[in-house]
């Protein structure tokens, strides 16, 4: 059996948010996004309140705030340069630990870590509710374009067996002595993802091979699906509306 | 005599490389047979195969399904009643869930609700392999995959089940386990193999492949006990199987 790379962001568990259909829980996630994103920066108990939110929802789903917030640690790498503004932005200086840094710079900073937590902590949520196959019926119950999600299928598909081709070369090259610690040995490396390229693009002609076989002449089918219930909209229009209300009420109330 | 599941009469193919692979091929096979394809590798089964269904399209010579020519007009039929099971699992289930692998066929061959659904339950049924419509091809371990990928042909309700090395890779139970499935299933079956013993269990009937052209065609039995015409073709029994043992079963 091939590993499970591509669901190891998923929760096996079966909460009333796993049962939501992907469709209404992608609308729901990017609806929340929007609604964070125009929320007034310096509204930070809105924005606090958009984080319990986020919690509760998770909590709804069967994960542990803890799951969440080790998962939020991905979002890292995107969001370091933001704390470099403080440091190169102009306008108005504030003293802060000791350290003169840019206002503007430092609000700048705190909007982008802010929303774009917030905004990953609620994919992180459908990430680990929705299996990945689900994710990409959702999308094309949304009219997404169909060679996008077909592309995107096979990928997920494939993934798993590109990952162990390449680790089972590996395994090859380290027992025939291969450690990979200089850079003479880089050339190796390369052989071995030209290998597993060429692997690929074969395997691509016998899996064509396959669809041809069953009837394929260019259009993948699509499913027919039921309609999510009217209680299945309401349970997942309460976040985004919940946050849509805040963003208003912050834009209001200043 | 009835007409031919399958009639293939004088196939000649060469890839573009120059290498001749089939060398005026001819065989039929009549409905309800179950035949084994046996060849040393190199032989050309995999590329007769691909032209039993128009994937490769003969440069000379026919292909004949139940009286219709391959041909552009009859090729989707032909498509749906030649079903190919494919030597690699991970090439034939290519779809995120088996629902929509198994569903891929008929739904191309224009079959909608509810009897896709339909489809769908019995052919997976038919393998043993029901409850597994949500599940990711690559969880299910290569015996599962196999069942399932043959499930994927039924659902189109092929008349011809071909199966390439339907046996390798399988442990000894999942090679028991689908030769019972096999034998309990009511298709007329070329399978394509050069893991003999296995050929012996399933198909009465053996054609042998060498060098593009069917050298032998006769009872498995027979052809497996005569260990001249194995030799001269490159097959060979496992350790500690003979000719005069294959013959006294």
């Amino acid at each position: 059996m091939s590993a499970t790379h591509t669901h190891a962001f998923l929760s096996h568990q079966n909460s009333a948010l796993h049962r939501l259909a992907p469709q209404v829980k992608l609308v729901a996630c990017i609806w929340f996004v929007l609604a964070v994103v125009a929320t007034r920066r310096e509204a930070l108990a809105f924005l606090a309140i958009d984080a319990m939110l986020v919690g509760i929802t998770a909590l709804a789903g069967g994960l542990s705030l803890g799951f969440l917030a080790r998962r939020l640690t991905l979002g890292l790498p995107f969001i370091l340069f933001a704390f470099l503004l403080p440091f190169l932005g102009g306008g108005p200086q504030i003293e802060v630990g000791g350290m003169t840094i840019s206002e503007p710079g430092l609000w700048a900073a705190w909007n982008i870590v802010a929303k774009a937590t917030l905004g990953l902590g609620v994919v992180v949520v459908m990430a680990a509710t929705t299996p990945p196959p689900d994710v990409l019926a959702g999308l094309e119950r949304l009219r997404f374009p169909h060679f996008a999600t077909a592309t995107a299928g096979f990928m997920l598909r494939y993934l798993d067996l590109i990952v162990d081709d390449f680790r089972r070369i590996r395994i090859a090259m380290a027992s025939r002595g291969y450690r990979g610690r200089w850079f003479g040995s880089a050339f190796a490396l390369a052989s071995s993802a030209g290998t597993v390229f060429i692997r690929c693009y074969e395997r691509g002609e016998r899996v064509h091979q396959a669809m041809v076989a069953r009837g394929y002449v260019g259009n993948m089918p699509i499913p027919a699906h039921p309609s999510p219930s009217r209680q299945q909209l309401m349970t997942a229009c309460g976040l985004p509306t919940l946050a849509t209300g805040l963003a208003a009420l912050s834009w209001l109330i200043k | 005599m009835s007409t031919p599941a399958l009639e293939v009469t004088g196939l000649e193919f060469a890839y573009p490389d120059g290498t001749q692979v089939l060398r005026g091929t001819e065989f039929h096979i009549h409905p309800g047979e179950r035949v084994a394809l046996l060849g040393a590798n190199g032989a050309g089964k995999t590329t007769l195969v691909l032209h039993l269904n128009g994937i490769l399209r003969p440069q000379a010579g026919t292909v004949t399904v139940a009286g219709l020519p391959l041909d552009q007009h009859n090729l989707a039929e032909i498509r749906r009643r030649v079903g190919i099971v494919f030597q690699d699992p991970d090439d034939q289930l290519f779809m995120p869930t088996v629902y929509r692998d198994v569903a891929f066929g008929p739904a191309n061959f224009g079959i909608g609700q509810p009897e896709l659904d339909q489809r769908v339950g019995t052919a997976l049924a038919a393998v043993g392999m029901e409850g597994v419509t949500p599940r990711a091809p690559h969880h299910l371990s290569l015996g599962e995959r196999r069942r399932v990928a043959i499930a994927t042909v039924l659902a189109c309700r092929a008349d011809i089940l071909v199966l390439d090395e339907p046996s390798s890779n399988l442990d000894p139970a999942a090679r028991r386990e689908l030769a019972d499935l096999l034998e309990g299933l009511d298709i007329t079956l070329l399978m394509v193999s050069h893991d003999l013993p296995y050929a012996l269990r399933l198909c009465p009937r053996t054609l042998i492949l060498s060098e593009g052209r069917i050298v032998a065609d006769g009872p498995t039995e027979e052809l497996l006990g005569n260990q001249a015409l194995l030799a001269a073709n490159r097959l060979e029994l496992p350790y500690r199987f003979s000719s005069s043992s294959i013959q006294s079963q």
